[in-house]
Protein backbone atom coordinates (compact mmCIF):
# COMPACT_ATOMS: atom_id res chain seq x y z
CA UNK A 1 0.00 0.00 0.00
CA UNK A 2 1.16 3.23 -1.13
CA UNK A 3 1.67 5.96 1.68
CA UNK A 4 0.03 8.65 -0.17
CA UNK A 5 -2.83 7.82 -2.68
CA UNK A 6 -4.19 10.97 -4.25
CA UNK A 7 -7.43 9.72 -6.18
CA UNK A 8 -9.38 11.91 -9.10
CA UNK A 9 -8.46 15.37 -7.16
CA UNK A 10 -10.24 18.60 -8.61
CA UNK A 11 -9.91 21.29 -7.50
CA UNK A 12 -12.86 24.90 -8.72
CA UNK A 13 -11.80 28.08 -8.06
CA UNK A 14 -15.30 29.57 -8.83
CA UNK A 15 -15.04 29.34 -12.93
CA UNK A 16 -11.10 28.05 -12.68
CA UNK A 17 -10.58 24.45 -12.77
CA UNK A 18 -6.83 24.45 -11.07
CA UNK A 19 -6.76 20.65 -10.65
CA UNK A 20 -8.55 18.42 -12.89
CA UNK A 21 -8.89 14.64 -11.90
CA UNK A 22 -4.99 14.25 -10.61
CA UNK A 23 -4.16 11.21 -9.63
CA UNK A 24 -0.63 9.45 -8.15
CA UNK A 25 0.78 7.71 -5.42
CA UNK A 26 3.63 8.24 -3.47
CA UNK A 27 5.76 5.29 -1.98
CA UNK A 28 7.08 5.38 1.83
CA UNK A 29 10.16 6.67 1.74
CA UNK A 30 10.21 7.41 -1.89
CA UNK A 31 11.32 11.21 -2.96
CA UNK A 32 8.78 12.05 -5.51
CA UNK A 33 9.06 15.34 -7.73
CA UNK A 34 6.26 17.38 -8.82
CA UNK A 35 6.71 19.30 -11.69
CA UNK A 36 5.23 21.79 -13.75
CA UNK A 37 4.79 25.13 -15.64
CA UNK A 38 3.70 27.87 -13.72
CA UNK A 39 -0.21 27.72 -12.53
CA UNK A 40 -0.32 24.29 -13.22
CA UNK A 41 -1.83 23.47 -9.75
CA UNK A 42 1.08 21.75 -7.90
CA UNK A 43 0.31 24.44 -4.70
CA UNK A 44 -3.26 23.68 -5.43
CA UNK A 45 -2.41 20.28 -5.07
CA UNK A 46 -0.54 20.69 -2.02
CA UNK A 47 -3.34 22.54 -0.06
CA UNK A 48 -5.39 19.60 -0.88
CA UNK A 49 -2.67 17.22 0.42
CA UNK A 50 -2.25 18.94 3.84
CA UNK A 51 -6.32 19.87 4.13
CA UNK A 52 -6.15 23.88 3.67
CA UNK A 53 -8.34 23.25 0.08
CA UNK A 54 -11.24 20.74 -0.03
CA UNK A 55 -11.28 19.46 -3.38
CA UNK A 56 -14.47 19.85 -5.48
CA UNK A 57 -14.29 16.30 -6.28
CA UNK A 58 -11.73 12.66 -5.01
CA UNK A 59 -9.65 12.44 -2.28
CA UNK A 60 -6.48 11.65 -0.31
CA UNK A 61 -5.51 8.78 1.01
CA UNK A 62 -2.69 8.59 3.74
CA UNK A 63 -1.00 5.55 5.43
CA UNK A 64 -4.14 4.48 4.24
CA UNK A 65 -6.74 6.72 5.80
CA UNK A 66 -8.73 9.07 4.39
CA UNK A 67 -7.62 12.64 5.34
CA UNK A 68 -9.90 14.91 3.03
CA UNK A 69 -12.22 16.45 4.73
CA UNK A 70 -10.86 15.97 8.08
CA UNK A 71 -9.94 19.04 10.38
CA UNK A 72 -6.50 20.80 9.28
CA UNK A 73 -5.41 20.56 12.74
CA UNK A 74 -5.11 16.66 13.15
CA UNK A 75 -2.72 16.74 9.62
CA UNK A 76 0.65 17.09 11.73
CA UNK A 77 -0.30 14.96 14.08
CA UNK A 78 -0.68 11.78 11.22
CA UNK A 79 2.63 12.61 9.96
CA UNK A 80 1.98 15.09 7.06
CA UNK A 81 4.94 18.25 7.15
CA UNK A 82 5.10 21.01 4.77
CA UNK A 83 6.51 24.06 4.14
CA UNK A 84 4.54 27.12 1.93
CA UNK A 85 5.83 28.51 -1.73
CA UNK A 86 5.85 32.16 -0.52
CA UNK A 87 7.47 31.64 3.14
CA UNK A 88 4.61 31.05 6.05
CA UNK A 89 6.65 31.62 9.10
CA UNK A 90 5.81 32.80 12.55
CA UNK A 91 7.33 36.56 11.91
CA UNK A 92 7.54 37.75 15.31
CA UNK A 93 9.52 34.62 16.79
CA UNK A 94 12.79 33.59 16.65
CA UNK A 95 14.57 30.95 14.48
CA UNK A 96 14.47 28.15 17.45
CA UNK A 97 11.05 29.77 18.19
CA UNK A 98 9.48 28.81 15.18
CA UNK A 99 11.36 25.42 14.77
CA UNK A 100 9.92 24.60 18.37
CA UNK A 101 6.51 25.85 17.39
CA UNK A 102 6.65 22.79 14.46
CA UNK A 103 6.72 20.29 17.42
CA UNK A 104 3.58 21.53 18.78
CA UNK A 105 1.68 18.09 17.47
CA UNK A 106 4.32 16.02 19.49
CA UNK A 107 3.05 17.72 22.77
CA UNK A 108 0.10 17.23 25.09
CA UNK A 109 -0.31 19.52 27.82
CA UNK A 110 -2.29 22.11 27.97
CA UNK A 111 -2.83 26.09 29.79
CA UNK A 112 -2.50 24.43 33.39
CA UNK A 113 0.03 22.11 33.36
CA UNK A 114 2.53 24.65 31.40
CA UNK A 115 1.32 27.54 33.46
CA UNK A 116 1.85 25.42 36.24
CA UNK A 117 5.33 24.11 34.70
CA UNK A 118 4.11 20.56 35.64
CA UNK A 119 6.53 17.90 35.03
CA UNK A 120 5.25 17.03 32.02
CA UNK A 121 5.19 19.83 30.61
CA UNK A 122 8.71 20.76 31.27
CA UNK A 123 9.54 16.66 29.99
CA UNK A 124 7.52 18.28 26.59
CA UNK A 125 9.92 20.96 26.62
CA UNK A 126 13.87 19.55 26.92
CA UNK A 127 12.63 16.96 24.07
CA UNK A 128 11.24 19.92 21.79
CA UNK A 129 14.36 21.98 22.63
CA UNK A 130 17.01 18.70 22.39
CA UNK A 131 15.52 17.86 18.69
CA UNK A 132 15.24 21.98 17.72
CA UNK A 133 19.10 22.05 18.67
CA UNK A 134 19.78 19.07 16.43
CA UNK A 135 17.56 20.11 13.59
CA UNK A 136 19.09 23.69 13.67
CA UNK A 137 22.71 21.84 13.77
CA UNK A 138 21.51 19.95 10.66
CA UNK A 139 20.51 22.54 8.88
CA UNK A 140 23.24 25.07 9.35
CA UNK A 141 20.77 27.02 11.47
CA UNK A 142 22.43 26.91 14.72
CA UNK A 143 24.65 30.65 14.18
CA UNK A 144 21.25 32.49 13.70
CA UNK A 145 19.06 30.70 16.46
CA UNK A 146 18.04 33.67 18.12
CA UNK A 147 17.89 35.80 15.40
CA UNK A 148 14.01 36.73 14.49
CA UNK A 149 13.11 35.03 11.47
CA UNK A 150 12.11 38.21 9.46
CA UNK A 151 15.54 39.45 9.70
CA UNK A 152 16.80 36.49 7.11
CA UNK A 153 17.22 36.31 3.96
CA UNK A 154 14.72 34.35 1.85
CA UNK A 155 17.04 31.32 1.30
CA UNK A 156 17.59 30.72 4.77
CA UNK A 157 13.72 31.35 6.11
CA UNK A 158 13.22 28.37 3.56
CA UNK A 159 15.66 25.96 5.81
CA UNK A 160 13.96 27.84 8.61
CA UNK A 161 10.57 26.10 7.65
CA UNK A 162 12.25 22.77 6.37
CA UNK A 163 13.52 22.54 10.44
CA UNK A 164 10.29 23.59 11.66
CA UNK A 165 8.44 21.08 9.41
CA UNK A 166 10.73 18.02 10.43
CA UNK A 167 10.85 18.81 14.01
CA UNK A 168 7.67 16.54 14.35
CA UNK A 169 8.86 13.70 12.26
CA UNK A 170 6.66 13.84 9.17
CA UNK A 171 6.28 10.42 7.17
CA UNK A 172 5.89 12.83 4.30
CA UNK A 173 6.77 16.22 4.03
CA UNK A 174 5.77 18.43 1.39
CA UNK A 175 8.13 20.96 -0.23
CA UNK A 176 7.07 23.79 -2.27
CA UNK A 177 9.88 25.00 -4.16
CA UNK A 178 12.35 24.57 -1.49
CA UNK A 179 15.11 25.97 -3.92
CA UNK A 180 13.48 28.75 -4.68
CA UNK A 181 16.18 32.10 -3.83
CA UNK A 182 18.80 30.10 -4.16
CA UNK A 183 22.24 30.04 -6.00
CA UNK A 184 24.37 27.16 -7.85
CA UNK A 185 26.36 26.20 -5.31
CA UNK A 186 23.25 25.82 -2.89
CA UNK A 187 21.02 23.82 -4.84
CA UNK A 188 23.70 21.38 -4.97
CA UNK A 189 24.13 21.22 -1.17
CA UNK A 190 19.85 21.29 -1.32
CA UNK A 191 19.73 17.86 -2.92
CA UNK A 192 22.61 16.29 -0.69
CA UNK A 193 20.91 17.43 2.36
CA UNK A 194 17.15 16.61 0.84
CA UNK A 195 18.43 12.91 0.57
CA UNK A 196 19.88 13.03 4.09
CA UNK A 197 16.74 14.07 5.30
CA UNK A 198 15.14 11.28 3.47
CA UNK A 199 17.58 9.01 4.94
CA UNK A 200 17.52 10.14 8.05
CA UNK A 201 14.17 10.79 9.50
CA UNK A 202 13.33 7.47 7.30
CA UNK A 203 10.22 10.53 5.72
CA UNK A 204 9.12 10.67 1.65
CA UNK A 205 9.24 13.33 0.06
CA UNK A 206 6.83 15.14 -2.07
CA UNK A 207 9.43 17.83 -4.03
CA UNK A 208 7.65 20.89 -5.90
CA UNK A 209 10.39 22.95 -8.12
CA UNK A 210 11.07 24.33 -11.02
CA UNK A 211 14.75 23.62 -10.99
CA UNK A 212 14.33 21.14 -13.13
CA UNK A 213 18.42 19.60 -12.63
CA UNK A 214 17.65 19.41 -8.90
CA UNK A 215 14.25 17.62 -9.50
CA UNK A 216 15.93 14.86 -11.85
CA UNK A 217 18.81 14.49 -9.64
CA UNK A 218 16.80 13.40 -6.15
CA UNK A 219 13.84 12.33 -7.23
CA UNK A 220 13.28 8.40 -7.26
CA UNK A 221 9.71 9.45 -9.10
CA UNK A 222 8.09 12.60 -10.86
CA UNK A 223 5.05 13.71 -11.78
CA UNK A 224 4.27 16.18 -14.34
CA UNK A 225 1.28 18.57 -14.14
CA UNK A 226 0.40 20.69 -16.82
CA UNK A 227 -3.19 22.90 -16.79
CA UNK A 228 -4.27 20.94 -13.90
CA UNK A 229 -3.87 17.47 -15.49
CA UNK A 230 -1.51 14.97 -14.72
CA UNK A 231 0.81 14.45 -18.39
CA UNK A 232 3.47 12.42 -17.06
CA UNK A 233 4.19 10.01 -14.50
CA UNK A 234 7.43 8.10 -14.05
CA UNK A 235 11.04 7.71 -13.46
CA UNK A 236 12.99 11.04 -13.94
CA UNK A 237 14.01 10.16 -17.37
CA UNK A 238 10.75 8.54 -18.58
CA UNK A 239 9.39 12.46 -17.72
CA UNK A 240 12.55 13.98 -19.27
CA UNK A 241 12.02 11.95 -22.49
CA UNK A 242 8.07 12.42 -22.27
CA UNK A 243 6.84 14.35 -25.54
CA UNK A 244 3.45 15.66 -23.64
CA UNK A 245 6.24 17.46 -21.15
CA UNK A 246 8.76 18.51 -23.52
CA UNK A 247 5.96 20.33 -25.06
CA UNK A 248 4.19 21.91 -21.90
CA UNK A 249 7.99 23.48 -21.24
CA UNK A 250 9.11 24.40 -24.58
CA UNK A 251 5.93 24.69 -26.10
CA UNK A 252 3.27 27.69 -27.03
CA UNK A 253 4.93 30.72 -24.94
CA UNK A 254 2.28 32.20 -22.74
CA UNK A 255 2.12 31.23 -19.21
CA UNK A 256 4.80 28.74 -19.61
CA UNK A 257 7.90 31.27 -19.46
CA UNK A 258 9.11 30.26 -15.81
CA UNK A 259 10.25 26.60 -17.46
CA UNK A 260 13.93 26.17 -16.31
CA UNK B 1 29.41 18.07 21.24
CA UNK B 2 25.63 16.73 21.82
CA UNK B 3 22.33 17.98 21.42
CA UNK B 4 21.94 19.64 25.07
CA UNK B 5 25.86 21.11 25.24
CA UNK B 6 25.04 22.60 21.99
CA UNK B 7 22.12 24.44 23.61
CA UNK B 8 24.24 25.30 26.10
CA UNK B 9 26.95 26.85 24.29
CA UNK B 10 24.24 28.93 22.18
CA UNK B 11 23.70 32.84 22.93
CA UNK B 12 20.35 33.09 24.54
CA UNK B 13 17.52 35.86 22.79
CA UNK B 14 15.73 36.66 26.23
CA UNK B 15 17.40 39.24 28.45
CA UNK B 16 16.63 37.52 32.11
CA UNK B 17 18.52 34.22 30.52
CA UNK B 18 21.29 35.51 29.34
CA UNK B 19 21.69 36.43 32.79
CA UNK B 20 24.21 35.01 35.08
CA UNK B 21 22.63 33.21 37.92
CA UNK B 22 23.81 36.05 40.57
CA UNK B 23 22.75 38.75 37.93
CA UNK B 24 18.96 37.51 38.15
CA UNK B 25 19.14 36.83 41.96
CA UNK B 26 20.28 40.31 42.72
CA UNK B 27 17.65 41.86 39.91
CA UNK B 28 14.81 39.64 41.93
CA UNK B 29 16.14 41.24 45.24
CA UNK B 30 16.19 44.53 44.16
CA UNK B 31 12.20 44.32 42.32
CA UNK B 32 11.43 42.78 46.07
CA UNK B 33 12.88 45.59 47.83
CA UNK B 34 11.47 47.49 45.26
CA UNK B 35 8.16 46.32 45.77
CA UNK B 36 7.77 46.52 49.76
CA UNK B 37 9.84 49.54 50.57
CA UNK B 38 6.83 51.84 49.66
CA UNK B 39 5.28 49.59 52.53
CA UNK B 40 6.85 52.17 55.25
CA UNK B 41 7.79 54.84 52.71
CA UNK B 42 4.61 55.84 51.39
CA UNK B 43 1.16 57.31 53.55
CA UNK B 44 -1.91 55.74 53.13
CA UNK B 45 -2.97 57.57 50.36
CA UNK B 46 -0.23 57.10 48.13
CA UNK B 47 0.04 53.49 48.90
CA UNK B 48 -3.43 53.20 47.88
CA UNK B 49 -2.43 54.26 44.30
CA UNK B 50 0.29 52.03 44.37
CA UNK B 51 -1.92 49.46 45.17
CA UNK B 52 -4.34 50.13 42.20
CA UNK B 53 -1.43 50.62 39.52
CA UNK B 54 -0.38 46.84 40.61
CA UNK B 55 -4.25 45.73 39.98
CA UNK B 56 -4.64 47.33 36.88
CA UNK B 57 -1.17 45.69 35.89
CA UNK B 58 -2.26 42.69 36.69
CA UNK B 59 -5.55 43.68 34.57
CA UNK B 60 -3.85 44.90 31.29
CA UNK B 61 -1.74 41.49 31.69
CA UNK B 62 -4.91 39.67 31.27
CA UNK B 63 -6.24 41.74 28.25
CA UNK B 64 -2.04 41.31 26.85
CA UNK B 65 -2.71 37.51 26.75
CA UNK B 66 -5.33 37.70 24.36
CA UNK B 67 -4.77 40.74 22.25
CA UNK B 68 -0.90 41.16 22.63
CA UNK B 69 0.33 37.88 22.21
CA UNK B 70 -2.67 35.81 20.41
CA UNK B 71 -4.03 38.48 18.64
CA UNK B 72 -7.61 39.27 18.90
CA UNK B 73 -7.98 42.72 19.98
CA UNK B 74 -10.10 43.56 23.21
CA UNK B 75 -11.60 46.85 23.76
CA UNK B 76 -13.60 45.52 26.52
CA UNK B 77 -12.00 44.16 29.16
CA UNK B 78 -13.22 46.39 31.57
CA UNK B 79 -16.64 44.09 31.37
CA UNK B 80 -14.19 41.15 32.61
CA UNK B 81 -13.17 43.54 35.63
CA UNK B 82 -16.65 44.72 36.31
CA UNK B 83 -17.41 40.42 36.41
CA UNK B 84 -14.61 39.70 39.06
CA UNK B 85 -15.42 42.85 41.23
CA UNK B 86 -18.92 41.78 41.18
CA UNK B 87 -18.43 38.04 42.10
CA UNK B 88 -16.02 39.50 44.87
CA UNK B 89 -18.65 42.29 46.31
CA UNK B 90 -21.67 40.24 46.28
CA UNK B 91 -20.44 37.11 48.45
CA UNK B 92 -18.62 39.18 50.43
CA UNK B 93 -21.27 41.74 51.46
CA UNK B 94 -24.55 39.07 50.80
CA UNK B 95 -22.52 35.52 51.99
CA UNK B 96 -19.95 36.59 54.43
CA UNK B 97 -17.04 34.84 52.41
CA UNK B 98 -13.83 35.67 52.96
CA UNK B 99 -11.98 37.92 50.73
CA UNK B 100 -9.58 34.64 49.86
CA UNK B 101 -12.27 32.18 49.68
CA UNK B 102 -13.80 34.33 46.64
CA UNK B 103 -11.02 34.13 43.90
CA UNK B 104 -11.67 30.97 43.00
CA UNK B 105 -15.09 31.72 42.59
CA UNK B 106 -14.87 35.18 40.82
CA UNK B 107 -11.61 33.10 38.69
CA UNK B 108 -13.96 30.09 37.37
CA UNK B 109 -17.02 33.10 36.84
CA UNK B 110 -14.25 35.39 34.46
CA UNK B 111 -12.70 32.17 33.35
CA UNK B 112 -16.20 31.06 31.89
CA UNK B 113 -17.65 34.31 30.98
CA UNK B 114 -14.76 34.56 28.70
CA UNK B 115 -14.88 31.43 27.34
CA UNK B 116 -18.27 32.34 26.26
CA UNK B 117 -17.25 35.76 24.50
CA UNK B 118 -14.60 33.58 23.05
CA UNK B 119 -16.93 31.82 20.08
CA UNK B 120 -18.27 34.41 18.71
CA UNK B 121 -14.84 36.24 18.41
CA UNK B 122 -13.70 33.32 16.97
CA UNK B 123 -15.77 34.14 13.86
CA UNK B 124 -15.39 37.49 13.89
CA UNK B 125 -11.97 38.74 14.26
CA UNK B 126 -9.67 41.87 13.51
CA UNK B 127 -11.77 45.14 13.86
CA UNK B 128 -15.54 43.57 14.06
CA UNK B 129 -14.27 42.00 17.11
CA UNK B 130 -12.54 45.57 18.59
CA UNK B 131 -16.25 46.86 17.87
CA UNK B 132 -18.34 43.78 19.71
CA UNK B 133 -15.96 43.41 22.60
CA UNK B 134 -16.37 47.20 23.28
CA UNK B 135 -20.20 46.95 22.99
CA UNK B 136 -19.69 44.21 26.09
CA UNK B 137 -17.98 46.96 28.17
CA UNK B 138 -20.83 49.58 27.11
CA UNK B 139 -23.42 47.02 28.41
CA UNK B 140 -22.20 45.62 31.55
CA UNK B 141 -22.55 48.95 33.67
CA UNK B 142 -25.94 48.81 32.27
CA UNK B 143 -26.61 45.29 32.99
CA UNK B 144 -25.44 46.32 36.78
CA UNK B 145 -27.96 48.49 37.42
CA UNK B 146 -30.62 46.76 36.08
CA UNK B 147 -33.81 46.07 38.34
CA UNK B 148 -33.88 42.38 38.19
CA UNK B 149 -30.73 41.57 39.96
CA UNK B 150 -30.80 44.76 41.98
CA UNK B 151 -31.13 42.50 44.91
CA UNK B 152 -27.67 41.52 44.66
CA UNK B 153 -25.64 43.75 42.84
CA UNK B 154 -27.37 46.71 45.10
CA UNK B 155 -28.24 48.65 42.10
CA UNK B 156 -26.61 52.30 40.94
CA UNK B 157 -25.84 52.38 44.70
CA UNK B 158 -23.68 49.34 44.34
CA UNK B 159 -22.30 47.48 47.09
CA UNK B 160 -19.97 48.25 50.12
CA UNK B 161 -17.57 46.09 51.92
CA UNK B 162 -14.63 45.49 54.03
CA UNK B 163 -10.67 45.04 53.21
CA UNK B 164 -8.77 41.53 54.24
CA UNK B 165 -7.47 42.09 58.16
CA UNK B 166 -4.30 41.82 57.90
CA UNK B 167 -3.18 38.52 60.03
CA UNK B 168 -2.19 39.24 63.81
CA UNK B 169 1.18 38.06 63.44
CA UNK B 170 1.97 40.82 60.94
CA UNK B 171 2.77 44.33 62.13
CA UNK B 172 0.41 45.89 59.38
CA UNK B 173 -2.28 47.60 59.04
CA UNK B 174 -4.93 47.45 56.45
CA UNK B 175 -4.01 49.46 53.93
CA UNK B 176 -0.13 48.03 54.18
CA UNK B 177 -1.68 44.69 54.51
CA UNK B 178 -4.27 45.37 51.11
CA UNK B 179 -1.09 46.30 49.08
CA UNK B 180 0.71 43.06 49.98
CA UNK B 181 -2.28 41.24 49.18
CA UNK B 182 -2.51 42.59 46.18
CA UNK B 183 1.20 41.99 45.23
CA UNK B 184 0.72 38.37 46.39
CA UNK B 185 -1.97 37.86 44.26
CA UNK B 186 -0.58 39.55 41.03
CA UNK B 187 3.11 38.17 41.16
CA UNK B 188 1.64 34.64 41.05
CA UNK B 189 -0.73 35.87 37.88
CA UNK B 190 2.80 37.17 36.64
CA UNK B 191 4.78 34.38 37.14
CA UNK B 192 2.02 31.86 35.70
CA UNK B 193 1.41 34.18 32.95
CA UNK B 194 5.45 33.82 32.14
CA UNK B 195 5.42 30.11 32.27
CA UNK B 196 2.47 30.33 30.16
CA UNK B 197 4.08 32.14 27.36
CA UNK B 198 7.24 30.56 26.99
CA UNK B 199 6.42 27.41 26.40
CA UNK B 200 4.05 24.84 24.31
CA UNK B 201 1.28 27.20 24.54
CA UNK B 202 2.82 30.28 24.16
CA UNK B 203 4.07 29.71 21.26
CA UNK B 204 1.34 28.15 19.93
CA UNK B 205 -0.80 31.75 20.77
CA UNK B 206 1.60 33.45 19.10
CA UNK B 207 2.10 31.35 16.15
CA UNK B 208 -1.86 31.51 15.37
CA UNK B 209 -1.46 35.02 15.91
CA UNK B 210 1.14 35.77 13.48
CA UNK B 211 -0.04 32.88 10.91
CA UNK B 212 -2.72 30.54 11.24
CA UNK B 213 -2.67 28.77 8.01
CA UNK B 214 1.00 27.62 9.14
CA UNK B 215 0.01 27.58 12.73
CA UNK B 216 -3.19 24.65 11.95
CA UNK B 217 -0.32 22.83 9.31
CA UNK B 218 1.61 22.38 12.88
CA UNK B 219 -1.14 20.68 14.62
CA UNK B 220 -2.64 23.82 16.53
CA UNK B 221 -6.48 23.86 16.98
CA UNK B 222 -6.95 27.60 16.64
CA UNK B 223 -10.57 27.20 18.03
CA UNK B 224 -9.59 25.68 21.42
CA UNK B 225 -6.42 27.83 21.57
CA UNK B 226 -8.05 31.24 20.93
CA UNK B 227 -11.14 30.64 22.84
CA UNK B 228 -9.45 28.99 25.94
CA UNK B 229 -6.57 32.32 25.15
CA UNK B 230 -10.14 34.58 26.49
CA UNK B 231 -10.87 32.52 29.32
CA UNK B 232 -7.61 32.49 30.71
CA UNK B 233 -7.39 36.54 29.74
CA UNK B 234 -10.94 37.51 31.45
CA UNK B 235 -9.71 35.19 34.29
CA UNK B 236 -6.62 37.14 35.00
CA UNK B 237 -8.10 40.76 34.55
CA UNK B 238 -11.55 39.49 36.41
CA UNK B 239 -9.15 38.67 39.93
CA UNK B 240 -7.71 42.29 39.46
CA UNK B 241 -11.27 43.35 39.44
CA UNK B 242 -12.03 41.37 42.32
CA UNK B 243 -8.71 42.67 44.16
CA UNK B 244 -9.68 46.20 43.22
CA UNK B 245 -13.59 45.51 45.01
CA UNK B 246 -11.51 45.31 48.34
CA UNK B 247 -8.98 47.94 47.71
CA UNK B 248 -12.08 50.33 46.85
CA UNK B 249 -14.12 48.51 49.71
CA UNK B 250 -17.06 49.44 46.66
CA UNK B 251 -18.23 48.80 43.90
CA UNK B 252 -20.95 50.43 41.71
CA UNK B 253 -21.77 50.56 38.08
CA UNK B 254 -20.49 53.44 37.00
CA UNK B 255 -16.79 52.24 38.45
CA UNK B 256 -16.45 50.46 35.22
CA UNK B 257 -17.76 52.32 32.74
CA UNK B 258 -16.18 52.01 28.89
CA UNK B 259 -13.43 54.30 29.76
CA UNK B 260 -12.06 51.38 32.15
CA UNK B 261 -11.70 49.37 28.83
CA UNK B 262 -9.81 52.19 26.75
CA UNK B 263 -7.26 52.82 29.90
CA UNK B 264 -6.48 48.70 30.05
CA UNK B 265 -5.82 49.23 26.19
CA UNK B 266 -3.50 52.18 26.67
CA UNK B 267 -1.66 50.18 29.15
CA UNK B 268 -1.25 47.49 27.12
CA UNK B 269 0.34 49.31 24.38
CA UNK B 270 2.43 51.91 26.38
CA UNK B 271 3.51 48.92 28.33
CA UNK B 272 4.36 46.78 25.45
CA UNK B 273 2.29 44.42 23.14
CA UNK B 274 2.79 41.04 23.81
CA UNK B 275 4.94 41.74 27.05
CA UNK B 276 4.75 39.82 30.48
CA UNK B 277 6.66 42.55 32.66
CA UNK B 278 5.72 45.62 30.32
CA UNK B 279 2.29 45.37 31.59
CA UNK B 280 3.48 46.06 34.85
CA UNK B 281 4.81 49.43 33.45
CA UNK B 282 1.02 49.88 31.52
CA UNK B 283 -0.37 49.92 35.10
CA UNK B 284 1.84 51.90 36.82
CA UNK B 285 1.27 54.22 33.49
CA UNK B 286 -2.32 54.30 33.21
CA UNK B 287 -2.61 54.96 37.16
CA UNK B 288 -0.37 57.95 37.39
CA UNK B 289 0.02 59.37 34.80
CA UNK B 290 -3.11 61.05 34.89
CA UNK B 291 -2.67 61.98 38.17
CA UNK B 292 0.57 63.86 36.66
CA UNK B 293 -1.41 65.45 34.42
CA UNK B 294 -3.56 66.89 36.52
CA UNK B 295 -1.06 68.30 38.96
CA UNK B 296 0.43 70.06 35.35
CA UNK B 297 -3.07 71.75 34.27
CA UNK B 298 -6.43 71.96 36.48
CA UNK B 299 -8.25 72.96 33.73
CA UNK B 300 -7.33 70.37 31.27
CA UNK B 301 -5.76 67.11 32.58
CA UNK B 302 -7.28 65.45 29.39
CA UNK B 303 -4.82 67.02 26.87
CA UNK B 304 -2.13 66.89 28.89
CA UNK B 305 -2.68 63.42 29.18
CA UNK B 306 -3.32 62.95 25.78
CA UNK B 307 0.19 65.05 24.91
CA UNK B 308 1.90 63.07 27.73
CA UNK B 309 0.95 59.70 25.58
CA UNK B 310 1.15 60.91 22.55
CA UNK B 311 4.87 61.63 23.64
CA UNK B 312 5.47 58.32 25.36
CA UNK B 313 4.04 56.35 21.99
CA UNK B 314 6.87 58.74 20.29
CA UNK B 315 9.67 57.95 22.16
CA UNK B 316 8.99 54.66 22.98
CA UNK B 317 7.69 52.92 19.92
CA UNK B 318 7.66 49.24 21.42
CA UNK B 319 6.48 50.49 24.61
CA UNK B 320 8.23 49.98 28.10
CA UNK B 321 9.39 46.65 27.27
CA UNK B 322 10.66 47.62 24.09
CA UNK B 323 13.16 49.75 26.16
CA UNK B 324 13.75 47.01 28.39
CA UNK B 325 14.84 44.72 25.48
CA UNK B 326 17.43 47.63 24.04
CA UNK B 327 19.08 48.59 27.72
CA UNK B 328 19.04 44.60 28.22
CA UNK B 329 20.86 44.07 24.81
CA UNK B 330 23.47 47.02 25.30
CA UNK B 331 24.09 45.70 29.03
CA UNK B 332 25.06 42.17 27.56
CA UNK B 333 27.10 43.75 24.55
CA UNK B 334 29.06 45.79 27.12
CA UNK B 335 29.91 42.75 29.55
CA UNK B 336 30.38 39.93 26.94
N1 LIG C 1 -7.09 30.68 -4.05
C1 LIG C 1 -7.25 30.71 -5.40
N2 LIG C 1 -8.30 31.32 -5.96
C2 LIG C 1 -8.46 31.35 -7.30
N3 LIG C 1 -7.62 30.79 -8.15
C3 LIG C 1 -6.54 30.17 -7.67
C4 LIG C 1 -6.29 30.10 -6.27
N4 LIG C 1 -5.14 29.41 -6.06
C5 LIG C 1 -4.70 29.08 -7.29
N5 LIG C 1 -5.52 29.53 -8.26
C6 LIG C 1 -5.36 29.32 -9.70
O1 LIG C 1 -5.20 27.93 -9.88
C7 LIG C 1 -4.21 27.66 -10.84
C8 LIG C 1 -3.12 26.80 -10.23
O2 LIG C 1 -2.38 27.55 -9.28
P1 LIG C 1 -1.23 26.94 -8.42
O3 LIG C 1 -0.79 27.98 -7.47
O4 LIG C 1 -1.65 25.64 -7.87
O5 LIG C 1 -0.08 26.70 -9.50
P2 LIG C 1 1.40 26.21 -9.31
O6 LIG C 1 1.56 25.02 -10.16
O7 LIG C 1 1.75 26.09 -7.89
O8 LIG C 1 2.21 27.43 -9.96
P3 LIG C 1 3.61 28.07 -9.57
O9 LIG C 1 4.64 27.23 -10.21
O10 LIG C 1 3.57 29.44 -10.17
O11 LIG C 1 3.70 28.09 -8.09
C9 LIG C 1 -3.71 29.02 -11.34
O12 LIG C 1 -4.41 29.32 -12.50
C10 LIG C 1 -4.10 29.96 -10.23
O13 LIG C 1 -4.34 31.24 -10.73
MG1 LIG D 1 3.06 26.99 -6.62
Amino acid sequence: MALLEVEEVVVRFGGVTAVAGVSFTVEDRQICGLIGPNGAGKTTLFNVISGIYRPSDGLVRFAGEVVTGQPRHRMAALGLGRTFQNLALFRSMSVRENVLAGAHAEGRTGFLANALRLPAARREERAAAVQAAQLLALLELDHVAEVPVAALPFGTQKRVEMARALISRPRLLLLDEPAGGLNHGEVDALAALLREVAARFHCAILLVEHHMNLVMRVSDKVVALDFGRKIADGTPAEVRRDPEVIRAYLGDGGGHARAA
Amino acid sequence: MSATDRIAALPLRRPAAGLAAWQRGALLLAGLAAALVPLWLLESFHLFQLTMAVIMALAVLGLNIVTGYNGQISLGHGAFFAVGAYATAILMSHLDWSFWATLPVSAAVCGLVGYGVGFPALRLGGLYLALTTFSLAVAVPQILKHRAIEDWTGGVQGLFLVKPDPPGFLPLNADQWMYCVALIVAALCFLLAWNLIRGRIGRALMATRDHPIAAEAMGMDIAALKTQAFAVSAMITGLAGSLSAVAVEYVAPDSFSFALSINLFVGMVVGGVASILGSLFGGLFVLFVPNIAEAISKAAPGVIYGVLLIAFLYLLPDGFAGLLRRLAARLRRGAG
